[in-house]
């Protein structure tokens, strides 16, 4: 069973246990993880809690909604007890010491936590190849890489061991690794989940949330992690930006010349398809002009640094962690963080710590901050015309392991996810169709952003445009 | 960028970096800052690059010890590289000289 909702119905029916659903799930994880890498860890403990939630529904009365179902979370989310590594070598042997708000809600609700994926280190990629633990392998073609940094929890979902797993987006991590594996990916308002409990990359753009196979899946989890959190001060309320109408048909706006370069011909192709296929269902599509979006991933590689130099600095071999021989406190730091941190990691504090420094900070940060001010007010003026932006996820369809050496092309992986982050705004992604790659074929997802605290109308839209022709 | 200037930031962040690591991190920031600099270009006056305010601010919470003695004292020392009983151990700060 590969949905949430048909897997409460069973468990409602008790034609087929919580039990029953977490020992499937282990012998598809023992099956094909040694080949796919996408956990690493599984939880034994699963089975106990398993049990507690089979003997509830045969008690019956009412449960809550996600009683017994089987959830796989991203390595850099803190579960108390787990070890939580973000993939780097710096963390090994980190054991959680309290929960984040979304497992502890997701606990609460009665989800079952059987492992922790795989992901770029820090969460700092597109293709989980920066993980200090090995690649991930996309379970729709082995020899191409899942998407990043929520590969893990991608492939874990595409490879049928969980209905749902948690990733986290702080330039498109849950999204394009949704669209790499043909699942719906969802990216929330920034401020609509807590952040407490997630291993910080980017404070200002970060957000966790579900990737799934329906999007009514998508807004279940979602809405059991979401809310104001007295531990997250960030975090917002229900009437901090204003409600939506929903509409029978949305008018969707193109930023046509933010896709002229560097979009592959099949992705456009299918995409064109996905934009007849709205105009059949009664919507409007129209070209817009985002000027300032082309910016966005420029913008993005000063700020998202930035805050990684800040919030790495933690590390330090001292209070935890890994921890090298030094003769002095300071070379115990620059040890264990040489040591510790792997190469991209390493770039991009540098590269933080420069656009941070003195003399610098105006012409690079500064800016950057300008830019992201702009890019709202530019939005803010688009949304007065159309209800939602549409795009392809991702430029390409899932690349081969190892095939993207050069570090910018790399980067421009997240060139339609980044601008997202940077405005906070919310954003869905859901396949648009495939691709065809050496007689495989490979899912694309197409992108739908709302203004913020419009993440009801993409899940309405969502479930119209996506559940409802599976 | 030249390679004093990446030895300068390693120092800067507390990053030793080998003498392979210098060369390839010259090459790589260089290119990647020349990159971001296509934005250096906007006009905004000064006002507009000072730091955004988030759509909720200055939220506080009741200044209140939450825990309970000692509730997570154990787990937390448990991920000390060094201790000693209840003290984390660290190298002097100070050189040997």
């Amino acid at each position: 069973m590969k949905t949430i909702s048909e897997l409460r119905a069973a468990f409602l029916a008790l034609t087929y246990t919580p039990t029953q659903a977490v020992e499937d799930s282990l012998k598809i994880i023992a099956k094909k993880n040694g080949e796919l890498n996408a956990f690493l860890d599984v939880y034994d403990d699963a089975k106990e809690a398993a049990a507690v939630a089979t003997s509830l529904y045969a008690k019956g009365g009412d449960l809550p909604p996600l009683l017994g179902i089987p959830v796989a979370i991203k390595h850099n989310i803190m579960n108390k007890g787990k070890r939580v590594t973000a993939a780097s070598k710096i963390l090994e042997n980190y054991t959680a010491t309290y929960d984040a708000t979304i497992i502890r809600r997701l606990r609460d609700a009665g989800a079952i936590f059987v492992g922790a994926t795989n992901m770029d280190e820090f969460a700092m990629g597109s293709s989980t190849e920066n993980s200090a633990f090995g690649v991930t392998k996309n379970p729709l073609d082995i020899t191409r890489v899942p998407g990043g940094s929520s590969g893990g929890s991608a492939a874990a979902v595409a490879m049928g061991a969980v209905p749902v797993a948690i990733g986290t987006d702080t330039g498109g991590s849950i999204r394009q690794p949704a669209s790499y594996c043909g699942l719906v990916g969802y990216k929330p308002t920034y401020g609509a989940v807590s952040r407490y409990g997630l291993i910080a990359m980017g404070s200002s753009l970060d957000q966790a949330g579900p990737m799934t196979n329906t999007v009514a899946d998508a807004e279940l989890v979602h809405n059991v992690m979401a809310g104001l959190d007295s531990f997250d001060a960030t975090t917002i309320a229900p009437d901090t930006y204003p409600v939506l109408s929903e509409k029978t048909t949305y008018t969707f706006g193109v930023p046509r010349d933010f896709m002229k370069k560097g979009v592959d011909p099949d992705v456009l192709q299918t995409f064109e398809k996905h934009i007849e296929l709205l105009r059949a269902q009664g919507h409007i599509v129209v070209d817009i002009d985002l000027p300032l979006f082309e910016k966005g991933l420029a913008a993005y590689y000063i700020v998202m640094p930035a805050e990684v130099s800040s919030n790495l600095a933690r590390y330090d071999g001292i209070r935890y962690g890994y921890s090298a021989e030094g003769e002095n406190l300071l070379e115990v730091y620059q040890k264990s963080r040489a040591q510790g941190f792997g190469a991209e990691v390493k770039r991009r504090i540098l590269l933080g710590t420069h656009v941070l420094s003195s003399g610098y900070y105006d012409a690079y940060y500064g800016k950057a901050e300008l830019v992201r001010r702009k890019m709202r007010s530019e939005l803010k003026d688009v949304f007065k015309t159309i209800d939602i932006i549409l795009t392809p996820t991702a430029p390409t369809p899932a690349f081969k392991i190892g095939e993207q050496k050069d570090l910018l092309s790399m980067y421009s992986q997240d060139v339609f996810t980044v601008p997202v982050n940077l405005t906070g705004v919310p954003a869905i992604t859901f396949p648009m169709g495939t691709v065809n790659r050496e007689g495989i074929d490979l899912p694309v997802g197409v992108q739908y952003i709302a203004p913020l605290g419009g993440d009801a109308r993409l899940f309405s839209i969502g479930k119209k445009i996506y559940d409802e022709r599976l | 960028m030249k390679r004093e200037d990446v030895a300068h930031l390693a120092t800067l962040a507390r990053i030793e970096l080998s003498e392979a690591e210098l060369t390839r991190l010259e090459e790589e920031l260089s290119s990647i800052v020349s990159y971001v600099s296509a934005i250096t270009d906007i006009a905004g006056d000064e006002a507009d690059t000072a730091p955004q305010l988030g759509a909720r601010f200055n939220v506080f919470r009741a200044d209140e010890v939450t825990n309970q003695a000692d509730e997570y004292t154990e787990d937390l020392l448990a991920e000390l590289p060094q201790r000693e009983g209840r003290y984390m151990k660290v190298k002097k700060i100070l050189g040997g000289e």
